[in-house]
């Protein structure tokens, strides 16, 4: 395996008293498809939420394309991070969220083009036309003048997609993008991540309660529980034969609920 | 001289320190009439808001577009008013009680908004269960929706209750002797208005800062769910 | 005289009670969202600057205020060395305009702390800086919950225009008590100058409810 673009090393992170992450060691490749799964308070979004820079860590180190995101190097030295330096890796990331999060006091189009003008310095029309190909992609083409609120659920989820897009980020976080969503709005929004992961050669980092999804589109499958990494591997094979006791009884209670 | 104190002006401090007194004098009348408006405003207010909940519209139309008249008009233009008119209807008040009766008519409309507002507060599904146990109306409102209404509603009061007492040195226009009037006069006395008002600013701050703190912790003091009932 | 002949004179009045209000509003407005903003600033020295202002002109009454700008603070000028000594127009207005101003304040920062977090979040994954977050994620959201509260204080702001007649000001609660004075017609006049007020309450409400519906456009209708 090459260098990973994301690494975990000997990550803890606490809220007050309470360990969400404990100790955890987690390494990406280059274009992987990861699926995080693991019961509700396990840490999963803690993971994608430090990955963009919305949480801190109380110890150890996280890498991102090698260079560590919540410190800066200076000489041998690690020192904590300056706004700076944050700004700059965020550059590699985008996600996606549960709750889709668009700007609702602007239209379809702006959300997609606000940040690649206000951030990445594009011209209008180049956004406008990089916007354009991406919700064509999410089969919205025709939406672009539409506010947020006059979509439905599913659609502003494909819009949040687009958006993150947009920022041409090199790894994508999608933080329970269908947890939100009417059950018959889960497809559409499955079906684009879908094939982003078919035809792209994003990093991608997926937490969902979707087993079948999970299964489809991932190279691997985490189980995290209390905080570790409990068990991981090619989804045929965690899925169908799982070694821990621990990710036998999740997989057999969430599996009874779908 | 004023209220037989004596103020000595050989230097700021000294002029301070000897007219606190009477500008406390002054705080006196400030506070009753204070206290007086909001007693005015808390009945008046109660009336208008009852009159505005009649389903009839004869009534509730009439109450609405008074109460809105009496807050889009100026406490200055209504005292005058009542100063200067009732006394034509043979209606002659005291200038104290002309002033406490215009803060009342003023803060009556502003209140009876707190009141719709903290009954309306109480969740629907209380009236439902309250009818469910065959509660009549009067024992649903009296018994299920005020207790509950109640600490919705004072720590609102209390912020009017202070918004009142800076309204009062507008009494002022009308010879009451609150502690603006009694400043400007000790300003208008000596030709040094900057220290009795000052001071006057200084003492309404400490007043205010304490009134909003009483009213934070009171609101914090209060049941959330309602007034327990005995 | 004629009731008629009153309008001349309160017309007069009323246009002065216009202008007024509309500058120390304008003043009001620009002071409410520096101070609102102000206090939400991640420097000491800008959030301790705006409590001071607006604990004080929140704490005070206007009319101690007003007094206080227009008797008080020449003298204060005098020992310092300066002349300030302005016209009643100019005090009033800058009396009128802190003071709704520091009420206006609270309302620009409670809107901004209303904007939901998750609005922040989403803005930080787009890597928008602090200052295009504020100016173009969380105010443009937070501007139209503040109109119903910024009508209110519009109205109070009018009303309390009233009070400059008490430093010389012509404004109409200054006319109004000139032509009792002149013909003691209490009844009719102050009638009339009470519901020439109401008038342009109802004027101003309808003005405001005019700039939410516009600040307000990409909102669902019906909010």
């Amino acid at each position: 395996m090459t260098d990973p673009i994301i690494k975990f090393d000997s990550v803890g992170k606490r809220f007050g008293a309470i360990t969400v992450l404990d100790d955890l060691d987690f390494e990406v490749a280059n274009g992987e498809k990861v699926t995080i799964i693991g019961p509700s308070g396990s840490g999963k979004s803690t993971i994608l939420r430090i990955l963009m820079t919305l949480e801190t860590i109380s110890d150890g180190v996280v890498y991102v394309a090698g260079e560590p995101l919540w410190h800066e190097r200076r000489g041998d030295a690690l020192v904590p991070a300056s706004e700076a330096h944050l700004r700059e890796m965020r550059r590699h990331l985008g996600m996606v969220f549960q709750s889709f999060n668009l700007f609702p006091h602007m239209s379809v189009l702006r959300n997609l083009t606000e940040a690649p003008v206000r951030v990445l310095g594009l011209s209008k029309s180049e956004a406008r036309d990089r916007a354009r190909e991406l919700l064509d992609m999410v089969g919205l083409a025709d939406q672009a003048e539409k506010f947020p609120h006059q979509l439905s659920g599913g659609q502003q989820q494909r819009v949040a997609i687009a958006r993150a897009l947009a920022m041409r980020p090199r790894i994508m976080l999608f933080d329970e993008p269908t947890s939100a969503l009417d059950p018959e709005l889960v497809g559409e929004v499955q079906a684009v991540i879908r094939r982003l992961a078919e035809e792209h050669d994003l990093t991608m980092l997926l937490v969902t309660h979707e087993m079948r999804f999970a299964r489809e589109i991932s190279d691997r499958v985490c189980f995290i529980d209390g905080g570790r990494i409990r068990e991981q591997g090619p989804p045929e094979e965690l899925f169908t034969d799982p070694k821990e006791e621990r990710t036998r009884d999740f997989l057999q209670a969430v599996l009874a609920d779908n | 001289m004023l209220f037989g104190i004596e103020w000595d002006t050989s230097d700021n401090l000294t002029f301070a320190i000897s007219i606190l007194p009477i500008l406390l004098r002054g705080l006196v009348v400030t506070i009753q009439a204070t206290i007086l408006g909001f007693f005015v405003a808390m009945v008046l207010g109660l009336i208008l808001a009852a009159l505005k909940a009649v389903p009839s519209r004869v009534v509730s139309w009439p109450a609405r577009i008074i109460s809105e008249f009496l807050r889009d008009t100026p406490l200055l233009i209504q005292l005058f008013f009542l100063y200067y008119v009732l006394p034509e209807f043979g209606l002659v008040l005291p200038a104290f009680m002309t002033g406490a009766l215009a803060l009342g008519l003023q803060y009556s409309a502003y209140l009876s908004e707190v009141y719709r507002a903290g009954i309306e507060a109480v969740p629907r599904g209380q009236h439902e269960a309250a009818r469910a146990l065959d509660l009549t109306g009067r024992d649903t409102f009296a018994r299920i929706v005020v207790p509950q209404a109640i600490p919705r509603i004072i720590p609102a009061m209390g912020n009017y209750l202070v918004s009142i007492m800076k309204d009062v040195p507008v009494l002022s226009v009308v010879t009451v002797l609150e502690m603006l009037s009694v400043a400007r006069i000790i300003g208008d006395r000596t030709f040094n208005y900057l220290v009795p008002l000052t001071m006057v600013g200084a003492i309404y701050l400490i007043l205010t800062l304490l009134a909003a703190y009483g009213v934070r912790r009171l609101d914090r003091a209060l049941p959330k769910t309602g007034i327990p009932m005995k | 005289m004629h009731w008629t002949e009153y309008l001349v004179p309160l017309g007069q009045g009323a246009w002065v009670t216009v202008q007024l209000t509309f500058w120390s509003t304008i003043l009001g407005g620009i002071l409410a969202f520096a101070a609102g903003i102000g206090k939400l600033s991640a420097f000491f020295v800008f959030r301790w600057l705006s409590v001071a202002y607006i604990e004080v002109f929140r704490g005070t009454s206007l009319l101690v205020q007003l007094f206080w700008l227009y008797f008080a603070m020449p003298i204060l000028g005098e020992t310092v060395g300066l002349d300030l000594r302005f016209s009643p127009v100019l005090v009033g207005i800058l009396a009128l305009g802190l003071n709704i101003g520091a009420y206006g304040a609270e309302v620009v920062r409670g809107a901004i702390q209303a904007v939901a977090r998750t609005q922040y979040e989403a803005a930080r994954a787009l890597n928008f800086t602090p200052r295009q977050v504020l100016f173009r994620i969380a105010l443009p959201q937070a501007i139209p919950e503040m109109m119903p509260p910024f009508d209110n204080l519009a109205i109070q702001n009018l009303k309390d225009t009233a009070l400059v007649s008490l430093i010389t000001l012509g404004d109409l609660a200054f006319r109004a008590e000139q032509l009792r004075n002149f013909t003691q017609d209490s009844t009719v006049i102050y009638t009339l100058v009470l519901f020439m007020y109401f008038g342009m309450a109802l004027v101003l409400t309808a003005f405001m409810r005019g700039l939410a519906r516009m600040t307000g456009r990409w909102r669902p209708s019906g909010r």
